[in-house]
């Protein structure tokens, strides 16, 4: 599905990624895991389109991404700070998304239902809260039927039952047969989630791999005791 | 008996109204008399010399006597470029209702349209001319009129056209109600006294709508001066009385609405003065009295160069001009005061209707422009207000005395019933 | 591209300073007309405002806006959507709506107070479309600053810096040199000079309209060319297409080579 290869970034002097090498086959959870700077939104953008690398290879089902932005009809994504154009109203931002997209197949209103969103639709973006702009973000990363889905962050400032029906969700979908990649600094949530995790560490890959993999490889009984360990030994 | 009286009466009657002090002699193309020159050949002193429509082919028709010549449904004179078409030559002719075309064009004399030598009493009236090198020439002649004539040239270059009407050593002339155009000067005026110009308008003439030199106590009222090469000149004379006349939409490196040139003790008063390069250009002149004129969207409202002393400018309207007033020198003689200025920024808070701040009119920006007449680009520009804005709060280039002390807060409704 | 601009526009058109902006356009459209009552001396003061206010509140609006609308657009960049077109499309609704509030809200005042029944309709005109103009090029100018600088004070800076420079001392610098070199012939200078300043581009078209008596004044040929014939007006106003091409172009070239 997503083919990477000897990937390298740097912004200004600070090199971010030093030659990334990942194939993700199509189904499934990933995570993308790694300490801060290590380079997991870099990549996520590179794979966007929104930062351009300076040497090495993306593509997308065999298609290159340079010069080519249809593909992203392909892919969903949930940015991690959510933000939008205060004056614009939650159903008109839907139905602008909509748009873009110029795609038909759309369950908006099925996500607006699970989220509660139904009392929000009128109300300025401007005037959300955290949480409700969270969750029409959710919404909007959702609606499509995209095979591959990215999402950075996606737990952040939801309450918990949200919280548990965004669980539900990506399951759901990984039942579909999408391919689901995820940022998480949430251990717990990863854990539960995860088909396989990709370790970023000092912009290479660390460790690829399913999480009983990790635990066997670390000798750790947990997983979070076994990303600890991996932290603990690269700084040490 | 009684019917013996009656053919006396009725032949009394007619010689007394068409012979008995003056008979009428037509000329027509069947008539006898065939020719203009020929009729007046017929005529003897006081007759009418009557003109049917047509075209008639003559140059030099002298009018050595006393006669009217009136042309009937406007007959035609061509000249076929040849050379002058009528000549005055005695005192109190009157010619009435032609139109004369053709006039011969020389570089060694000046053909005319209507000559006038040396006569008195004349009328000249309801001409129209076109085609013509000049059009009436008046050579040291007094007491006559010329009146609603119409002259349309089609002047190119200055050297080798004339003027629409010429004054020259005459005294006591009215040009009324004249319309000139597309000539040199439209009308021209030297040594001449005592003259009366009034309703005429003239435009788009190659040099001035109106030209002034030499002549004293002269009169020039409403009349409308048009897109004139050069606009209005008035030189060397004095007492000239300038009132009612509009100037306007004359345009150009060396244009101007009015050009005063040594001119002394003249009144210049209710005049429109619109969309000029310069309104008045005025040069070494003297005791002028400027009040109640309209300055309307001129490049300069008035530039004044060189010394001209004691001069008053009262009641007037500086309305959107781009530079109100321009100086060449550092010193000021003149009076400015009670006159409204559209650029003035100062407020009234005694509510008298005159603002509580002096009015300064020079700006430091018509120095620079003077110096460098590039920057008039520059015009307008943010950078140039506020070098005008601090050379206001204190000058240093601008005489320190030219201000108007007591602008007026509105626009001066004048009245000129 | 067309998508994204009619979003930006109907964002920006329910925006609280979209609206400050129409009414002080308004306000002062009234002030102008009907507390003075004279049009003609209306539109020269609204020369003034138009060739200084314009561009800066150009600048400053399209700054904001883009820095304002970050996250947005990286919303958009994960779209189906050309980068260009994002930007572009930003770029035209934030010039769109601040021209729509420049020529609706002086133009309300100036329609009520009988402008189609006056000459000075012209001068109206042509003042209403170099101010559009001046806000395509300064909005314009903005994009790129801000798309330049990740951050937003240099950003800030930049963009006042801008306005002050093109404004004010710029002219400073252009008089000095004429004054400098008065000896030599500079109506073709200075007629360069004009051209490579929008604000002293759009301020020479509108005196060829407002002083059109007094620039005749001047003798040179070039000048007399310039502004005694059409050729004047033809100039200036590709010119300012040029000038709002320029960076138009810019910013699709820095779009497509940024990272976000």
């Amino acid at each position: 599905m997503i083919e990477v290869k000897e990937l390298y970034k740097k912004f200004g002097k600070n090199e971010v990624l030093k030659g990334i090498d990942l194939s993700i086959e199509r189904g499934g959870i990933f995570s993308v895991l790694g300490p801060n700077g290590s380079g997991k939104t870099t990549l996520i953008k590179c794979i966007l389109g929104m930062v351009l690398q300076d040497s090495g290879n993306i593509s997308i089902d065999g298609k290159p991404l340079k010069n080519n932005f249809k593909y992203r009809n392909e892919i969903d994504y949930l940015p991690q700070i959510a933000n939008f154009p205060g004056n614009l109203k939650v159903s008109e931002l839907i139905a602008m998304i909509k748009d873009l997209r110029d795609s038909k197949a759309t369950k908006d209103e099925e996500l607006i239902e699970l989220f509660k969103l139904q009392p929000f639709l009128n109300k300025k973006l401007a005037n959300l809260s955290g949480g409700t702009k969270q969750k029409v973000n959710l919404v909007l990363a959702f609606m499509f039927d995209s095979p591959l889905l990215i999402l950075d962050e996606p737990t952040n400032g939801l309450d918990p039952i949200s919280h548990l029906r965004l669980k539900n969700l990506i399951n759901s979908e990984k039942e579909k047969g999408k391919t689901i990649l995820i940022t998480s600094h949430i251990l717990s949530f990863v854990e539960e989630i995860s088909d396989e995790i990709v370790f970023l560490l000092e912009g290479k890959i660390y460790f690829k791999g399913s999480i009983s993999e990790l635990k066997k490889k670390t000798d750790q009984p947990d997983f979070e005791h076994a990303i600890a360990s991996i932290l603990s030994a690269s700084y040490a | 008996m009684k019917k013996t009286f009656h053919i006396y009466f009725l032949v009394a009657l007619f010689f007394g109204t068409f012979t008995g002090f003056a008979k009428t002699i037509t000329v027509c193309s069947s008539c006898s008399i065939k020719t203009i020159q020929e009729g007046i050949a017929q005529a003897s002193e006081g007759d009418t010399v009557l003109v049917k429509k047509g075209i008639y082919k003559e140059i030099n028709i002298t009018i050595d006597k006393s006669l009217v010549l009136l042309g009937e449904n406007l007959p035609t004179i061509d000249g076929e470029d040849k050379g002058e078409i009528i000549k005055i030559v005695a005192d109190n002719v009157t010619v009435d209702g032609f139109k004369i075309i053709n006039v011969g064009t020389s570089y060694t004399e000046d053909y005319a349209a209507v000559r006038v030598i040396k006569k008195d009493g004349f009328l000249i009236q309801n001409l129209q001319l076109e085609k013509l090198f000049f059009g009436i020439y008046l050579e040291k002649s007094n007491n006559g009129k010329v009146l609603n004539n119409k002259i349309k040239g089609d002047a190119v270059n200055e050297y080798n056209s004339g003027n629409g009407i010429q004054l020259w050593y005459c005294k006591n002339i009215e040009v009324q109600g004249n319309t000139v155009e597309n000539v040199r000067d439209g009308i021209y005026l030297e040594f001449s006294d005592n003259i009366l110009i009034s309703h005429n308008y003239s435009k788009n003439n190659l040099r001035y709508g109106l030209h002034f030199m030499f002549s004293d106590h002269d009169v020039y009222e409403y009349n409308i001066f048009e897109n004139n090469g050069a606009g209005v000149a008035v030189m060397f004379s004095k007492f000239v009385d300038m009132n009612h006349n509009i100037f306007k939409e004359n345009w150009g490196t060396a244009a101007f609405g009015l050009l005063l040139k040594e001119i002394n003790d003249s009144k210049i008063t209710n005049n429109v003065f619109q969309e000029n390069t310069v309104g008045i250009n005025v040069e070494g002149s003297n005791r002028i009295e400027y009040s109640h004129n309209d300055f309307i969207s001129n490049g300069w409202a008035i530039k004044v160069r060189g010394a001209c002393y004691t001069n008053s400018y009262v009641q007037n309207n500086f309305m959107y001009n781009s530079f109100d007033i321009s100086y060449n020198s550092g010193m000021n003689d003149n009076v400015f005061n009670r006159n409204y200025w559209s650029n003035y920024a100062g407020y009234d808070l005694d509510k008298n209707g005159v603002g509580d701040v002096p009015y300064r009119p020079v700006k430091l920006f018509s120095y620079i422009v003077n110096r460098t007449p590039e920057a008039i680009i520059m015009l307008r520009s943010l950078f140039i207000d506020i070098i005008d804005f601090s050379e206001k709060v204190s000058p240093v280039f601008t005489p320190d005395n030219l201000v108007d002390e007591h602008p007026k807060m509105r626009k001066i409704n004048h009245d000129r019933s | 591209m067309l998508k994204i601009l009619k979003y930006s526009f109907y964002d920006l058109m329910r925006s609280r300073w979209s609206y400050v902006y129409f009414l002080f356009y308004l306000l002062l459209g009234v002030v102008l007309l009907f507390l003075n009552n004279d049009l003609s001396k209306a539109v020269i003061t609204l020369m003034n405002v138009i060739i200084i206010l314009v561009p800066l509140i150009g600048t400053i609006f399209g700054v904001m806006y883009y820095y304002n609308s970050r996250e947005f657009t990286e919303l958009l960049l994960a779209q189906p959507v050309k980068r260009s077109s994002i930007f572009l499309g930003q770029y035209f609704g934030v010039a769109t709506s601040l021209s729509m509030s420049l020529v609706i809200g002086l133009g309300m005042p100036f329609i009520f107070y009988g402008i189609f029944n006056s000459s000075a309709i012209w001068d109206f005109s042509l003042l209403l479309i170099t101010g559009a103009f001046l806000t395509f090029i300064f909005t314009a100018l903005a994009f790129v600053i801000a798309l330049s600088n990740e951050n937003r004070i240099k950003g800030f800076g930049y963009a006042i810096l801008l306005w002050l420079f093109m404004a004010v001392i710029y002219d400073g610098i252009f008089l000095m040199s004429l004054l400098y070199f008065e000896e030599y012939p500079l109506d073709k200078f200075s007629l360069l000079a004009t051209m490579l300043n929008p604000i002293d581009l759009s301020r020479v078209m509108i005196l060829l309209k407002l002083d059109i008596s007094a620039l005749l004044g001047y003798t040179g040929a070039v000048f007399q060319k310039f502004f005694g014939t059409s050729f004047g007006l033809l100039l200036s106003s590709a010119m300012l297409i040029v000038w709002v091409l320029v960076p138009t172009f810019f910013i699709w070239r820095i779009a497509k080579q940024k990272d976000f």
